[in-house]
């Protein structure tokens, strides 16, 4: 009956192990089930109807009365693209932790669930990636529809593309974990305008890295988003357009993952035991 | 590692909490042990430290120094072991608000590795049990507070917990919920499940607990069987009669033999209730007997006459006193000026 003495076993640590992945599969589970039966529309919604609006804008409005390029577009799409995936992670990862967190309290059911406390942040991220990734991909079919003459893309290069989408997604994530554990749930309307907007605008969402070698300052502020990386990457992946180097796109996004996830874990320890 | 030849499920060792690194502490040094197969209460006024007491068992709450073991096992160093062992009902509603109420349960179970089946037959039965069959697809946020707190109950017990901690389960119940809440507990008692309760419902904790810790003040000043710690008041045992008069009638209960002390107070309505305290040594026919004797021969109407016994509430105020407790759980004035 008491299991005084046991933990040492290796047949006791394999058991244990087992009831901690089975445990993290079932709070996937239950963020999959919310999002599928009971958020969807709210969920489309909240990711896509930005970009909608950039595609349809940026891409068919302008052109058509001269104010951009015709191409334009096109050219905009992996940005908007890369804004989609990094708005949507992030957004799933905070907002649900902000309101789980105060008053509503109802993350403590899965605090306590049989599984370490990290790892219901990491399983948090991990939803929210998937989340960010099933946006970005919605977009293929949204920009054929809203660009004129639909998109036209120089590959696409997966071998590009499926690593963007993937540490592109975590580290928004992560990101998300920082935003919704560092603020505190009456400021958070506030945190989001403060951060939000700097990052949708200095992302390279809008005009390709190469481009603004013009203004140089400018450039190498880019560099401190982790949103540039994305954008570039999903540039490369997209476009045959000049783009930062794969090299720094790797780094930048290794070091975005690695700081926000790292700093994250740490915050939601520190909120989810007093 | 046991006591008195029974296995302690938990163990509380020189717990010390304090929130902030300046603030006061919550839990100034509290050790006790919790047996298995007994309902262990917590007692105390508002900010004694009960729920902090009970958040460090659960992992909530790390401990400032000290440490609790579940089932032997160190909840700070294993609180996965731990957690596995644990149901919890906390003071305040945590319900998963995404979701329904058969859902809550459901997906809970889920995180402790029941099969699909077995949750979902269990969560219905549950959910029939606590009588919130009819309402199970409702989202919980239109749930009324009793309902959401048999829903927290329920879902407790949806993994079959060694150790079932609740947080003043019955706040907001009402009287029938709350009966079929004591049957429930007994029942898990009987079937082998420890519990540790914390409630402000003296009556409760009479009945139900094996045994009780008094918390103050971040401190255990009391830890007894109901019966002992009754035995802590000093004097408190007598008679009380209530009775019709205009007038303060203790004058009529003067040679009722065995009184150490009288006390008489208005009743409103034309009515007085006198106590006399003294321990019933069986003279002339005992104190109540006496009493009632005595209410005759001074021409007064009996309305109710009832023997004294030290309440727990009595023991609970005679040991943590009448001030409320401010937010720092200080004692503060409980007077209009
Ligand atoms: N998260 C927290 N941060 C800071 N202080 C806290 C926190 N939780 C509790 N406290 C403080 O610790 C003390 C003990 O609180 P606790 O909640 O353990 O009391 P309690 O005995 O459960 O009271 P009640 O009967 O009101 O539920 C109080 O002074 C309270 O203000
Ligand atoms: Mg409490």
């Amino acid at each position: 009956m008491s299991a005084v003495g046991v933990t040492g076993s290796p047949r006791v640590a394999q058991a244990t192990r087992n009831i901690q992945i089975r445990a993290f599969a079932a709070l996937c589970g239950r963020d999959l089930w919310v999002t599928v039966r009971h958020e969807l529309g709210s969920f489309l919604a909240q990711a896509l109807l930005q970009p909608i609006f950039l595609l349809f804008v940026f891409g068919r409005v302008l052109p058509e009365i001269g104010a951009a390029r015709p191409g334009y577009g096109t050219q905009l799409l992996p940005g908007v693209m890369a804004l989609t995936l990094v708005l949507t992670a992030l957004q799933n990862t905070a907002l649900p932790l902000v309101i789980e967190f105060s008053f509503t309290k109802e993350i403590e059911d899965r605090l306590l669930a049989p599984l370490p406390v990290a790892a219901v942040a990491l399983q948090k991220i991990l939803i929210a990636a998937l989340r960010g990734v099933l946006a970005g991909l919605l977009i293929l079919p949204l920009a054929a529809l809203i660009l004129p003459g639909g998109i036209h893309i120089h590959g696409p290069d997966w071998a590009v593309l499926i690593p963007i989408f993937f540490f592109g997604s975590l580290a928004a994530g992560a990101m998300g974990l920082v935003l919704g554990t560092a603020v505190p749930p009456n400021r958070i309307s506030v945190a989001f305008a403060v951060v939000l907007t700097p990052l949708i605008f200095t992302g390279c969402t809008f005009y390709p890295w190469i481009s603004l070698h013009q203004l140089r300052w400018f450039q190498v502020f880019t560099l401190i988003n982790p949103l540039t990386y994305v954008s570039e990457g999903l540039r490369a992946a997209l476009t045959n357009l000049p783009h930062l180097a794969g090299g720094w796109i790797a780094l930048g996004l290794t070091v975005a993952l690695v700081v926000f996830g790292t700093l994250g874990t740490r915050l939601f320890i520190r909120r989810a035991v007093d | 590692m046991s006591s008195r030849g029974t296995v302690a499920v938990v163990r509380v060792e020189d717990l010390h909490k304090r929130y902030q690194a300046d603030g006061p502490e919550a839990v100034a040094g509290i050790d006790f042990e919790v047996r298995e197969g007994e309902i262990f209460g917590l007692l105390g006024p508002n900010g004694a430290g009960k729920t902090t007491t009970i958040g460090t068992i659960t992992t909530r709450v790390r401990p400032t120094s000290g440490r609790v073991l579940v089932d032997g096992v160190d909840v700070g160093e294993d609180p996965v072991s731990a957690k596995l062992r644990i149901a919890s009902v906390p003071q305040l509603s945590n319900l998963d608000r995404a979701l329904t109420a058969l859902e809550n349960l459901t997906f809970h179970a889920s995180y402790f590795g029941a099969p699909r089946r077995e949750r979902r037959e269990r969560a219905r039965e549950l959910l029939g049990r606590f009588g919130l069959g009819g309402r199970e697809n409702d989202h919980v946020n239109n749930y009324s507070g009793g309902m959401a707190q048999r829903l927290m109950i329920a879902r407790a017990l949806m993994h079959q917990p060694r150790l079932l901690i609740l947080d003043e389960p019955t706040t907001g119940l009402d009287p029938q919920s709350r009966l079929f809440l004591w049957d429930t507990m007994v029942d898990l008692r009987e079937r082998g499940t420890t519990l540790i309760l914390t409630t402000h419902d003296m009556i409760e904790a009479d009945r139900l607990c094996d045994r009780i810790a008094i918390i103050d003040g971040g401190k255990i000043i009391a830890l007894d069987t109901p019966t002992r710690l009754r035995r802590l008041l000093p004097a408190e045992h007598g008679v009380e009669v209530t009775v019709a008069a205009n007038a303060d009638p203790s004058p009529a209960f003067t040679a009722v033999s065995g009184t150490e002390r009288t006390e008489a107070r208005p009743a409103g309505d034309g009515r007085w209730r006198v106590r006399l305290y003294g321990e019933d040594d069986g003279r002339n026919g005992g104190l109540p007997e006496q009493a009632l004797s005595a209410a005759q021969s001074g021409g007064l109407e009996l309305i109710e006459l009832k023997r004294l016994e030290g309440s727990l509430e009595d023991v609970f105020v005679h040991l943590t006193g009448r001030e409320l407790r401010g937010a720092d759980g200080a004692r503060v004035s409980g007077r209009w000026s």
